[in-house]
């Protein structure tokens, strides 16, 4: 217990935000919980189990999307759509995942972009279903146990919880035999065949668990936006996913979390001073690649170390 | 050359822009793709030495950082260029349709399916059956017993790179008549490139000329058919390839 | 019953045979010494047995059982364990961690995606058969090269296989560490058969009970140690060595 009280007072510190906070950053808190959760179900395949994804939009879209037309079109509520769509999300990642693993390294990276923008072209041109590049818009908020979850402060609380719950799972999943096997993969694929283990079988369980926790951050993002158009399961969408991955950190827990926030911070503040977004995610891209590739959360651990060594 | 480069379809985009500013004061469309070539080769050969060379053999860098590459080169035509499409001209000469067996084809799309095989051709023979070529993929199989060799690898790959940019940019200005330029236009692209690449295998140029006619013909089809699904029938064709054969059709290894 | 049966075993790269007809029996508790001069298909030959290559043509039997076409990890739940040539262990973890893992492959527990990956006092047993206990939490990075060969021999012994193949578990060690490791090989108990490549043949030669000389992915000389020295077809293809 005694290396986990940073977690409990990020937990504590994060719950009382909305008390000393006005609207703009609460909502602005709940974007990043919700990237991070986002972040985070790539790391389980990058960082982890060094699986280079560029196709994980396709998880947070298609459950945005299942929840919405559930909604808009069978009049369910979002908190009977929510098991609904997790469940046909879940099993889409599993098929996904079967094409995918037919290749490792750059050829995994190319099918999980290719399966990826079928869902992004088709998003956008099944007209019946998703009215294409108008989006689906009025839709509603789940209500748990009766909670209105339409103020800021409310919704924020309830993405917190289910961002804790999920961050959480995640490590327990990482620390376990399961994870500790994972990362055998990522590291020597063939040592870990010659030891007895099912390296694919790794990886795709690996991979339908991270769809999962991908569409989870899905329904967040409906539920928070009550809004959902075809841009969600963009390339772009997947890349901005990866960069918070890596400028954080991959392989650490709180890699994905730093970099969730740098990347919707930058997004946030620096957009509103420069219009061309895309070119100045490319450059963030390009620097954080050549001058820091191990992300922010191993930099600051290694300085703190030879600190805390120093004194 | 075993190099993961997302950027080719802005690359392309670059080119077709370039050749629609060549035009405007010179309106010749080969000359222009000429010069596109040229520019892009040599924004190509930058990349390559100043960013990609950093990277080695880090594949995810790679994709990344011409990832990067490609959304700022997006931006920046929008910014030059503007977000409305603009047309390239069709030279005069091949205005008109060609009569063949009764039918009629639009004389420069012929025009651009001579073109392809003619440097498809060019290519193939280049790599394949002259010592050059055979320097560059000795180089690319073994890079250190290939300089020891006396092979100059970095200047090759290098060369390589621009040569591959250059027939981006140029394809972009030859592409223009039939395609435009417009913002869009690299997306629209570089699936295909990444689809026919991955579909006729890593490493084959005979798989590239192959992938691209099976995407092509089945793309048009299936387009015709079934618009709604157009995405998926493009896609269709490599993710049945993949999953019976990793290596593509011609490849040499998985990618 | 032998511990391993290969029977026209061949596998080709391109037009280049690397493994060209091999048929060989390795009887159940022998030590058995492949040796061969470079490219004569000893690595090769270990690939098709563990299935990091797939043959061309020909069987493989482990025990009674036909493995020529199961997946690798398969092979090894059936009791096969193998060390590479080049050290391929997991650097920047500890050498408890290392061995855990091994440990870990033939247990179920590998599934529990819940339970704390606590690490087995097994592990630290491990390391001390091979005299590595007191280096136990250090990452494998920090250890001495001779340290990683002993390293790699414990994590398949780890593995309490029935058929063990070790390649050249001797390459770049210095003499005192060639001696230990050899000491270690000797102590291996019989149950488990030993497969061993080694290029080295006289440091090698009185760790065998049988051994069979490959030259071009081809047996050429098959027989007990002083058979095979004697024999003029060793001395041909070792010229020069």
């Amino acid at each position: 217990m005694r290396q986990h009280w940073p977690w409990g007072l990020l937990l504590v510190a994060l719950a009382l935000l909305p008390l000393v906070s006005g609207e703009y950053y609460i909502n602005l808190a709940s974007q990043i919980l919700i990237f991070a959760v986002f972040a985070s179900s790539i790391n389980l395949l990058l960082g982890y189990g060094g699986l280079p994804t560029l196709g994980h939009a396709s998880y947070l879209g298609v459950a945005a999307y299942l929840s919405a037309l559930l909604g808009l079109k069978l009049g369910i509520s979002p908190l009977f759509a929510a098991p609904l769509a997790l469940v046909g999300t879940t099993l889409m990642a599993a098929a996904f995942g079967l094409v995918s693993l037919r290749a490792t390294g750059l050829g995994f990276l190319m099918l999980t972009l290719a399966l990826s923008q079928v869902l992004w072209g088709t998003a956008y041109r099944w007209v019946s279903m998703t009215d294409g590049d108008n989006g689906l818009r009025g839709l509603a908020r789940p209500m748990p146990f009766g909670l209105n979850l339409d103020q800021a402060s409310a919704f924020y609380w309830f993405t917190l919880a289910i961002g804790a719950v999920a961050i959480w799972l995640m490590a327990v999943f990482v620390a376990s035999p399961f994870g500790a096997a994972l990362r055998g993969t990522r590291d020597q694929p063939r040592r870990m065949s010659a030891l007895g283990y099912n390296v694919w079988l790794l990886r795709w369980i690996t991979f339908i668990y991270a769809g999962f926790w991908g569409a989870v951050s899905g329904l967040l993002f409906v539920y928070y936006h009550k809004y959902i158009h075809p841009v969600s399961l963009s390339l772009t969408n997947s890349a901005e996913g990866l960069l918070a991955v890596i400028a954080g950190g991959s392989g650490t827990l709180a890699g994905p979390l730093v970099g969730a926030a740098i990347v919707m911070l930058l997004k946030n503040y620096v957009s509103a001073y420069v219009e061309r977004w895309n070119m100045l995610l490319g450059f963030v891209f390009v620097v954080i690649v050549v001058f820091m590739p191990e992300g922010v959360v191993p930099g600051v651990k290694r300085l703190w170390r030879r600190y805390i060594s120093r004194t | 050359m075993r190099i993961a480069n997302l950027t080719h379809g802005a690359l392309y985009m670059l080119g077709a822009y370039i050749g629609v500013s060549v035009m405007r004061t010179l309106p010749n469309l080969w000359l222009a793709a000429l010069l596109s070539g040229l520019t892009v080769a040599v924004f190509g050969g930058l990349v390559e030495r100043l960013i990609l060379r950093r990277l080695g053999g880090n594949v995810l860098g790679q994709v990344l950082v011409t990832l990067g590459i490609a959304f700022i080169l997006a931006d920046f035509c929008l910014v030059v260029w503007g977000g409305d499409p603009i047309p390239v001209p069709t030279p005069a000469f091949l205005q008109q349709p060609v009569r063949i067996a009764g039918l009629a084809f639009p004389a420069y799309r012929l025009a651009v399916v001579v073109i392809a095989v003619i440097v498809g051709i060019v290519l193939f023979v280049f790599i394949e059956k002259t010592r050059l070529g055979a320097m560059i993929r000795a180089g690319v199989d073994d890079r250190d017993m290939a300089r020891a060799v006396g092979i100059p690898v970095s200047l090759l790959f290098t060369t390589v790179f621009c040569l591959g940019a250059a027939l981006a940019g140029a394809g972009g200005v030859i592409g223009g008549p039939i395609m435009s330029a417009y913002p869009g236009l690299d997306a629209d692209m570089l699936p295909l490139a990444l689809i026919v690449v991955i579909l006729g295998g890593v490493g084959s140029l005979i798989g590239a000329f192959v992938g691209s006619f099976i995407t092509g013909f089945v793309y048009t089809f299936g387009v015709a058919l079934l618009p709604d699904l157009a995405y998926v029938i493009l896609f269709l064709p490599m993710i049945l390839v993949i999953a019976f054969r990793p290596r593509g059709l011609f490849g040499k290894f998985a990618a | 019953m032998a511990a391993l049966h290969i029977q026209n075993l061949k596998k080709a790269f391109g037009g280049l045979p690397a493994i060209n007809d091999v048929s060989l029996t390795v009887e159940e508790g022998e030590r058995r010494l492949i040796i061969g001069p470079n490219g004569a298909g000893k690595t090769t030959l270990f690939n098709l047995v563990t299935g990091d290559l797939n043959s061309d043509s020909g069987t493989i039997f482990l025990f009674d059982q036909d493995i020529t076409r199961r997946a690798t990890h398969r092979r090894v739940h059936l009791g096969l364990a193998r060390t590479y040539q080049i050290i391929t262990l997991f650097p920047k973890d500890t050498l408890e961690h290392n061995i855990a893992l091994s440990l870990l492959g033939l247990s179920k527990r590998r599934w529990n995606a819940f339970a704390r990956s606590h690490l087995p006092e097994e592990a630290k047993s491990v390391l001390a058969l091979v005299g590595l206990d007191h280096l136990a939490k250090r990452p494998v990075s920090e250890v001495a090269y001779g340290e990683k060969r002993r390293l790699e021999i414990a994590m398949a012994l780890a593995q309490k296989p029935r058929v063990l193949l070790l390649d050249e578990p001797l390459a770049g060690l210095s003499r005192e560490e060639r001696g230990t490791v050899k000491q270690l090989i000797s102590r291996i108990p019989r149950e488990t058969t030993v497969v061993m490549i080694e290029h080295d043949m006289d440091t090698a030669l009185d760790m065998a009970d049988r051994i069979t000389v490959l030259h071009y992915g081809r047996v050429i000389v098959e027989g007990n140690r002083a058979a095979v020295v004697a024999d003029p077809k060793t001395r041909e293809v070792y010229l020069g060595h």
